[in-house]
């Protein structure tokens, strides 16, 4: 294939054609940015004072966090669980829609920093280190639901595998109890993953550290990384191993969730598509405030070099893909109701989508369907990926509409179970939207504190991309020179090497 | 406390990129040098085969990290729900064909206890945490975490020849030739 090409490149050599054509690689760094201008904007964010709009994010969502989560957890455990919406036949209510809702959130951190590290994407440098923390925030958020949902939160720890009073183990064939395992492992290994990832970036800070405080503090959390390659080695057998780990585990977290729901003998819940419809839904939602929290972040740090538009586009694309994945799944679990023959399961799917006279839900299904199928097809076109304010609002309604999601498997369905005198329409009370806004405050939060004393960008490995980070790129360039081959880009056009 | 007396620590030299420090790695390796190291801010690929350094051996204590979580799990959940205390729910058998049951805790536990054993095995092969070291000493290795690129031989090899040493540095392209002294 290869001689068959080059002899007519030779036969037409006297066209002035060049020998070789080669589509060269899109630079991931735009504007030919030296490793010295990296590390300086990166660490520069956490050494600077912060702009104004960072205080202004910052101050009222501590001020939500406290008031709602703080509060409002108070308040409830004083009380009584009671004081939430929640009642004998809506068990789950708001509490589990947030969880579910955050702990999907938490996905796509994972998947960019394993999955598509595993194939090979090396555009995910840029954002892997943000959306690790945003993981690790989600579930920090998601967790406290569970908690404090068991009613008496001070008995939580019957989850651990501790036998309790009366001598008495978990239940381990329950699904719920292996929610708790896969939880607290997600989170344990995802705290893992992100700080064994800034160890370098950290020691990057360290060494330029001015004053004593911070050099103790950064020098501490470094754990004296020097950077050499006897280090190099095993930090990037951990890294792989631990993608590794983490690829299998953050599937098998969002289908132990959507376990809770399926193996139950519920109409509308007791399906087999759950488990990949909950991971896809779950990176879905996760990419989506991913570039909530990316957009504006690149402008107010001036990162526009190092997070670029190729990464904004590339994410872009995985949402119209995951949107396509979850509205099969949604039309999919519709069909099957319709098509299974079960009474009971396309009774709870008529009442869902308003094609049975009682449907008291079919709002918030259409809402979710717009949100979640509709919206991400914007995406097909490039002018609507390119346009930051079309994939900023694309992104906000995929949020909505992925929280819709779970609030259409819970309560439409708790709301019409089995008995009709149990049968109600469901309202959140005060207290469970000051909970939630409240982890909505704290998310933030702590999203902002992570701008302010960490690095936000995975320096090291952006640095990794670069073109002259390869040892063997002046002999390739060397060698394409001899042979001599024009370079195209992607969209065709010509590169003139003298001149770069 | 600063006794006054200083102990060699090595050669410390720098180069200007990457591929300087690759093609570099490669003579220190030829010339017999077994205690050094190349430092650099970021990994650079193929420097293991350039230092002539094997594949790390962190994947076969992490085996056993793992095979340690899944073991915890088995005798975990048939311990407690067949032997221990045997808690019929929803007519599920008490036995061993209870064995899918109990497939997502030993999942999470092999990846949890692997995990821990990545982390814990990747410290000590690398010998941190360790926050003093005569490098730092070095004013100029602070850039090794930015943008320079260093090889450091160290005095405790055998090869390492305090006049030799620094002209072979020079040789392979070495700039900025520091001999890195430690306070004891």
């Amino acid at each position: 294939m290869a001689s068959e090409a080059t002899t007519t490149q030779t036969a037409n050599a006297d066209v002035k054609r060049p020998k070789l054509e080669v589509l060269e690689r899109e630079e991931l760094i735009l504007n030919n940015r030296s490793l010295a201008w990296i590390t300086d904007r990166v660490c520069g964010i956490v050494e600077n004072r912060m702009p104004l709009l960072w205080w202004l994010i910052f101050i009222p969502s501590a001020i939500i966090a406290l008031v709602g989560v703080g509060g409002g957890l108070t308040y409830l455990v004083s009380t009584g669980v009671g004081v939430w919406g929640n009642n004998n036949s809506l068990m789950w209510g708001w509490p589990i829609v947030n969880f579910v809702f955050w702990i999907g959130i938490g996905h796509a951190g994972t998947l960019i920093s394993a999955i598509l590290f595993l194939t090979r994407q090396n555009w995910r440098t840029s954002i892997n280190r943000a959306a690790e923390a945003m993981t690790i925030f989600a579930v920090c958020c998601a967790g406290i639901f569970p908690a404090f949902h068991v009613g008496r939160v001070w008995m939580a720890w019957f989850l651990a595998p501790i036998p309790n009073a009366n001598a008495i183990w978990q239940n381990f064939k329950s699904p719920l109890l292996w929610d708790v395992f896969a939880v607290s492992t997600y989170f344990t290994v995802s705290l893992i993953f992100w700080y064994i990832g800034m160890v370098p970036d950290l020691a990057s800070i360290r060494d330029r550290a001015k004053n004593k405080i911070r050099k103790f503090a950064y020098g501490a959390l470094a754990l004296g990384w020097r950077g050499g390659n006897r280090q190099w080695r095993h930090y990037e057998m951990a890294y792989l191993l631990l993608a590794a780990l983490s690829t299998p585990l953050v599937l098998s977290v969002h289908t132990i969730v959507s376990f809770d729901f399926a193996t139950s003998v519920v109409p509308g819940w007791h399906t087999t598509i759950f488990p990949p419809y909950f991971v896809a839904g779950a990176i879905f939602g996760g990419f989506a405030m991913v570039l909530t929290l990316m957009i504006p972040v690149r402008k107010l740090f001036g990162l526009e070099d190092l997070i670029t538009m190729k990464h904004i586009d590339n994410m872009a694309k995985i949402i119209a893909f995951t949107g396509c994945l979850v509205g099969y799944a949604y039309l999919m679990e519709l069909f099957i109701a319709w098509y299974g023959q079960n009474k009971f399961e396309w009774d709870a799917f008529a009442k869902r989508i308003g094609a049975n006279e009682d449907s008291p839900y079919a709002w918030a299904y259409y809402c979710m369907m717009f949100c979640n199928v509709v919206s991400p097809q914007f995406f097909w076109f490039k002018w609507c990926r390119q346009n930051l304010w079309v994939v900023m609002g694309v992104a906000m309604l995929v949020n909505i509409g992925m929280w819709f999601e779970r609030f259409v498997i819970i309560v439409t369905t708790l709301a019409r179970m089995w008995l009709p005198g149990d049968w109600q329409y469901y309202h959140p009370s005060a207290v469970d939207i000051m909970t939630f806004v409240g982890t909505i405050g704290m998310f933030l939060a702590l999203f902002m504190l992570f701008l302010r004393f960490l690095p936000c960008i995975n320096i090291a490995e952006v640095k990794w991309t670069l073109r002259s980070s390869n040892v063997h790129h002046d002999e390739l360039e060397h060698a394409k020179e001899e042979a001599g081959a024009q370079s195209f880009e992607a969209e065709g056009k010509a590169i003139d090497k003298k001149h770069a | 406390m600063n006794t006054g007396i200083k102990k060699v620590y090595g050669y410390l030299a720098r180069f200007e990129t990457a591929t300087a420090l690759y093609k570099a790695a490669g003579k220190v390796r030829d010339k017999g040098f077994k205690k050094w190291d190349s430092y650099s801010s970021f990994p650079i690929h193929g420097m293991d085969d350039a230092m002539g350094l094997g594949r790390s051996r962190l994947p076969f204590f992490v085996f056993f990290g793992g095979a340690t979580g899944l073991f915890t799990a088995i005798a975990l959940q048939f311990g407690t729900q067949v032997y221990l205390y045997p808690t019929v729910v929803q007519a599920k058998p008490v036995n061993l064909f209870t064995i899918p049951a109990y497939f997502p805790v030993m999942f999470e536990l092999t990846v949890l206890l692997s995990a821990f054993t990545t982390l814990f095995g990747m410290l000590a092969l690398s010998q941190l945490p360790r926050f003093n070291h005569p490098l730092f000493e070095s004013k100029q290795f602070a850039r090794a975490t930015d943008d320079g690129f260093f090889i450091a031989i160290e005095a405790r090899d055998p090869r390492f020849n305090r006049e030799q040493t620094k002209e072979f540095l020079e040789e392979i392209g070495g700039t900025d030739i520091e001999l890195v002294e430690e306070q004891l």
